[in-house]
């Protein structure tokens, strides 16, 4: 089963890297860009995943404990399928 | 051809493509060249053999072109301990150690893909220094740019420093000096040359030299992908106008492995399991097993199949041609492949025995016991073609070396503010500030404050400085003086640190040599640059040579670029640039300069052309005794060569970096007035005037006469011009009338500003 | 006393610290490997300045899995002097012995330059010997302190914040945070002020031949609370 994580930096931590993109893609004309945070995507395959939701629980518990540092960003955990 | 060995025949790999016409040109062989593949094979090669030949005779590996010429350059001398010919060179430097270096292009994938480019330029130069069992200590680099202005050029300025500074920084090897400039003729070619440097025990040099047959040959590090295939054949092709579209797959550089594989050797080759090991650069596996076969007059046998890959899959063409990075070849001695095995399992690498040495003479590849390929080793190596390419004199040559008719500007305040923020000249802070330069805790003197880095050798009172240098503009304009001046320059930045320089590493940047104009740029650049380590008595020890450096029919400017390394044997003496608090200011040697083919002509009067300055020799010689004595004696307290801008930019730039010794301060005023001058009207000559020959150096006044006296005794002109203090900098000419005096805070401003001001990236803060 | 410096894979400055402790300051100094499960007979454990495990998903992030991670924290939690440089830091934090988090410089790039540190709490036992002010160089591309309001106060009112990025003459100014640090942090300890992290490198100016030596003082102060406590 594969599952995508999703890490994002958390509300009011500064991101320069999403700055620097809002203000890229403003100086290319997309001006009604508002807030850009940029964050990581990590897919992963699953070997043991008995069902969606194990498979997400074992998402979570990855990102938990080494996929996202959770003093500063946020995850979401997504099944592939 | 030496003796015939009888080649077995080797059957096509069923699924591999079909060896004809068309694929023999798009190996980039000419006829002549497949008819001899056919005759020292005996028959037609197989699909995996013609990509093997077509990566070994490409310009890159086989140096076809170039081997004829550089067979002139002194290569000899009581300090070399390894010449060229290896992965890297060494000098001794006593104490049992020497320092092993060399300097690489990667021109072409850093124009492709910058930050990868760069990255992997490092990776590359620095295997070839610890390969050779040196711990390396110091990165430089020569970095050559299109037009500030030109679209391209931001995106490829941010890439290739961050690229270095990415790979650098991770591994922990200092990255401690080097040049960055702009000209027109790289809008499509941008030039990246890297340097290594390291120290080794001097009868600790392992070499890549295949010896004792049946001894194993194992792969260690990274494991191999489709990277960068025919990276070795496309450094040795030109860009084609709008197809910049990346055509081989980029390599990527991981420098962390890296890091891992660098302990890993380092912790290897201390122990005796180890005959020769290479690193896996261009053509990979292929040229890297070839060479050390060649070398050792031996024949090798690989299994290609054991070769640890990323991607399934991979035929044997694509394994053998891969340019995967962090990756290296090693010869054990039999029965001691367990302790190959046993380090780099330490350090979670792999190590696989993949082949033998054997006796036959032939390279063969075998796949799950079925030959690929089976070819003579010497084919690959010494009996690859070489060409004596036609060279013509360049039709506008009579044009370029005249002297351009350059009416004064008049404000010569304006003048120096206007050179030294343009680019070139311009404060380099904002791409050092982003290479780690202090790891390892070697550097004595920070960029920017010396004409070459110092680095202290542990374990001793020693210290070398390194730097780099190239002036592509003298040498379009007549490449045989423009070399020889690229030498001197190079000489007097480790010299003006208190340095003997001991040996030297060089890139040579060309463009398509078969182009009868360019290689006879190439020829007398050469010979330039071969007079001029004659006449210092300084040997290379390693180097490399890029052509087809080109786009559409646009070449860049042969630009060859010298690393040197120098000794100080009490580095407590080493000097940088920067004005002390107090002392007299003493020009050494005698101003001999051309406006023509300057940064004053270029900037101010958009011209370039004109005779470069050309090397007084016995002057030149006469200048670096007296910088090394000077220092040695304790006498200069700061030394700083005129290059680049004349005689008021090099003093400019003393004064900027005033206040501080080991790096730049936050800047001193300083007064001097001029030497007279026989031509009137020759201010802005003597100002901005380009000259080799000549150093500003600072000396405190109870020392004056002493240094004097030295100068005079090593046959050097010396006379006291000014002296060090105020907030202004002020030049008078020879009757005391002030022709630049300007407040060092405009100074700054103009320097400090001028080179994120023309590439638009944005400034760095204020020095701390 | 004797200093235990970490050796992860991608280390880089673990020599650095192990030249100033050694050679500079006459201690004993040992590599700890990171496979180590558990070591003894070491009075202050180094994580030294790097690329643990390439920095790859996070800056330490990896390294604090590593099996030498458990001693080192069991050696922290139970009085240990423990100090992390840069990439220690960054370890540090992710391993939960310090607060808080390094996020990428404001400017987005890698900085290396020398910086001074305000020494804002003299009365640790990482501080007590430094003067008012230290140098020390910074060399990092994710040295921007960050953490949340409460942490911050509670780091601010315990007096746990040990340098501050100042200027040449000594003050706590916005022109001088390299790297848009909250509050200028560069430095800060746990409660109890065995753990220290800190961004710069004080072992690069250890030495005065790179500088005014006056980051030695860090490595002074720890080895003279150590003989004090002794």
């Amino acid at each position: 089963m594969r599952i995508r994580v999703h890490v994002t930096p958390r509300k009011g931590v500064l991101d320069p890297q999403g700055q620097a993109v809002a203000h890229g893609l403003a100086q290319l004309g997309f001006d009604a860009v508002g807030e850009v945070r940029v964050g990581k995507v990590v897919d992963l395959v699953l070997d043991n995943a008995s069902s969606e939701s194990d498979a997400l629980e074992q998402g979570q518990a990855m990102a938990r404990k080494l996929l996202a540092n959770e003093v500063v960003e946020d995850f979401t955990v997504e099944v592939l399928g | 051809m030496t003796d015939r060995l009888r080649v077995p025949p080797v059957s096509p790999r069923p699924g591999d493509p079909q060896v004809d016409d068309a694929a023999v040109r798009e190996h980039g062989l000419t006829t002549d060249e497949f008819a001899r593949v056919c005759d020292s094979l005996g028959r037609a090669p197989t699909w995996t053999e013609l990509g093997v030949f077509s990566v070994m005779w490409s310009e890159h590996c086989s140096y076809k072109t170039s081997r004829k010429f550089l067979k002139q350059f002194p290569t000899e001398g009581p300090r070399v301990l390894q010449g060229p010919g290896e992965n890297a060179g060494v000098v001794d430097v006593g104490d049992g150690l020497g320092i092993c270096f060399k300097m690489e292009s990667h021109n072409h994938p850093s124009f492709i893909e910058p930050y990868q480019g760069a990255a992997t330029g490092v990776g590359g130069i620095l295997r070839d220094v610890f390969t050779m069992n040196a711990r390396p200590i110091a990165l430089l680099n020569s970095l050559r740019f299109g037009s500030p202005d030109h679209p391209k050029t931001r995106h490829l300025v941010d890439g290739v420093v961050a690229g270095i500074a990415g790979y650098g920084n991770c591994i922990g090897v200092p990255t401690v000096a080097g040049e960055v400039a702009f000209h027109p003729c790289y809008d499509g070619n941008n030039l990246v040359n890297a340097m290594a440097v390291g120290t080794v025990s001097a009868d600790r040099i392992f070499r890549g030299i295949a010896a004792g047959v049946g001894n194993p040959v194992l792969y260690v590090g990274a494991r191999t992908g489709r990277d960068g295939i025919h990276g070795a054949t496309m450094a040795s092709d030109s860009f084609e106008e709008g197809r910049e579209g990346p055509r081989p797959t980029v390599q990527v550089g991981d420098p962390y492995t890296e890091k891992l594989l660098l302990e890993a050797c380092m912790e290897l080759l201390q122990k005796d399991a180890v005959v020769a090991i290479q690193d896996m650069g261009a053509a990979g596996l292929t040229s890297s097993s070839v060479e050390m076969a060649g070398r050792g007059g031996t024949g090798l046998l690989l299994h290609v199949d054991r070769v640890p890959r990323r991607e399934s899959g991979m035929t044997p063409y694509e394994c053998l041609l891969s340019e995967s990075q962090e990756r290296m070849l090693i010869v054990a001695a039999r029965g001691r492949e367990d302790v190959v095995e046993e380090v780099f399992s330490k350090w979670d690498l792999e190590a696989v025995v993949v082949g033998e040495v054997t006796d036959d003479g032939l390279w063969t590849v075998v796949e799950n016991d079925r030959t690929v390929a089976s070819i003579p080793v010497g084919a690959l190596t010494d009996d690859a073609p070489v060409y004596d390419r036609p060279r013509q004199e360049p039709a506008d040559l009579a044009q370029r070396h005249e002297t351009p008719d350059l009416p004064a500007h008049g404000d010569c305040n304006e003048v120096l503010l206007r050179l030294l923020a343009s680019p070139n000249i311009a404060d380099k802070r904002w791409v050092y500030r982003q290479y780690d330069h202090m790891v390892r805790v070697g550097t004595l003197v920070k960029p920017g404050a010396a004409d070459a880095a110092v680095i202290g050798l542990p374990g001793t009172s020693k210290a070398i400085a390194v730097c780099v240098d190239g002036n592509s503009v003298h040498v379009k304009m007549d490449p045989f003086e423009g070399a020889q001046g690229v030498i001197a320059e190079a000489c007097r930045n480790v010299a003006c640190t208190g340095a003997e320089p001991l040996g030297a590493t060089d890139c040579l940047n060309f463009g398509n040599p078969e182009r009868p104009e360019v290689m006879w740029e190439f020829e007398r650049a050469v010979a330039g640059l071969a007079e001029g380590l004659r006449q210092v008595e300084v040997p290379i020890v390693s180097g490399n040579v890029s052509f087809y450096n080109e786009t559409g029919s646009q070449s860049i400017h042969p630009t060859p670029t010298v690393g040197i390394v120098g000794l100080i044997e009490d580095r407590a003496h080493a000097v940088g640039l920067g004005l002390p608090e107090s002392g007299q200011l003493v020009l050494l040697g005698s101003p001999r300069p051309v406006l023509g083919a300057t940064a004053y002509a270029r900037c101010i009067h958009d011209v370039e052309q004109g005779m470069p300055p050309r090397v007084q020799w016995d002057d030149e010689r006469a200048l670096l005794r007296t910088l090394r004595a000077g220092v040695a004696r304790g006498l200069i307290r700061a030394a700083h060569d005129v290059s680049e801008g004349g005689l008021a930019v090099a003093l400019a730039e003393m004064a900027l970096a005033g206040g501080r010794t080991r790096e730049v301060g936050s800047g001193l005023g300083c007064s001097v007035q001029l030497p007279a001058y026989p031509e009137a009207e020759a201010r802005e000559l003597l100002l901005f005037g380009e000259t080799h020959g000549c150093a500003w150096v600072v000396v405190d006044e109870e020392d004056a006469s002493d240094l004097l006296a030295l100068s005079q005794e090593l046959g050097c002109p010396a006379r006291v011009a000014g002296s060090v203090g105020g907030d202004e900098l002020c030049v008078a000419d020879a009757h005391g009338t002030p022709v630049v005096q300007l407040p060092i805070e405009r100074v700054r401003d103009a320097w400090e500003h001028g080179f994120s001001k023309a590439v638009g990236v944005p400034a760095p803060p204020p020095r701390p | 006393m004797k200093f235990g410096i970490v050796t992860f894979p991608g280390s880089n400055c673990d020599h650095d610290s192990y030249h100033v402790v050694k050679h500079v300051l006459g201690h004993e100094a040992c590599f700890l490997w990171h496979k180590q499960e558990d070591f003894s007979g070491v009075d202050c454990v180094v994580l030294p300045g790097g690329f643990s495990y390439g920095d790859y998903l996070r800056c330490g992030a990896i390294a604090r899995f590593s099996p030498i991670m458990d001693a080192v924290v069991r050696f922290a939690n139970s009085g240990g002097y423990v100090v992390g440089i840069c990439n220690g830091f960054q370890v540090l934090t992710e391993a939960g012995l310090l607060p808080g988090a390094l996020l990428q410089n404001r400017d987005l790039k890698f900085i290396c330059e020398d910086t001074t540190l305000l020494v804002a709490n003299g009365h640790t036992p990482w501080t007590v010997l430094c003067p008012e002010t230290i140098m020390a160089p910074i060399a990092h591309h994710e040295g921007c302190y960050f953490a949340d309001d409460d942490t911050l106060g509670r780091l601010e009112g315990e007096g746990r914040v040990v340098f501050r990025y100042a200027s040449r003459a000594g003050e706590e100014a916005a022109e001088a945070n390299p790297n848009g640090a909250v509050n200028n942090i560069a430095g800060i300890i746990n409660e109890r002020g065995n753990v220290l992290g800190m961004m710069p490198h004080p072992e690069r100016n250890g030495d005065t031949e790179l500088g005014d030596g006056s980051g030695a003082w860090v490595f002074r102060s720890i080895i003279h609370s150590f003989e004090a406590q002794a």
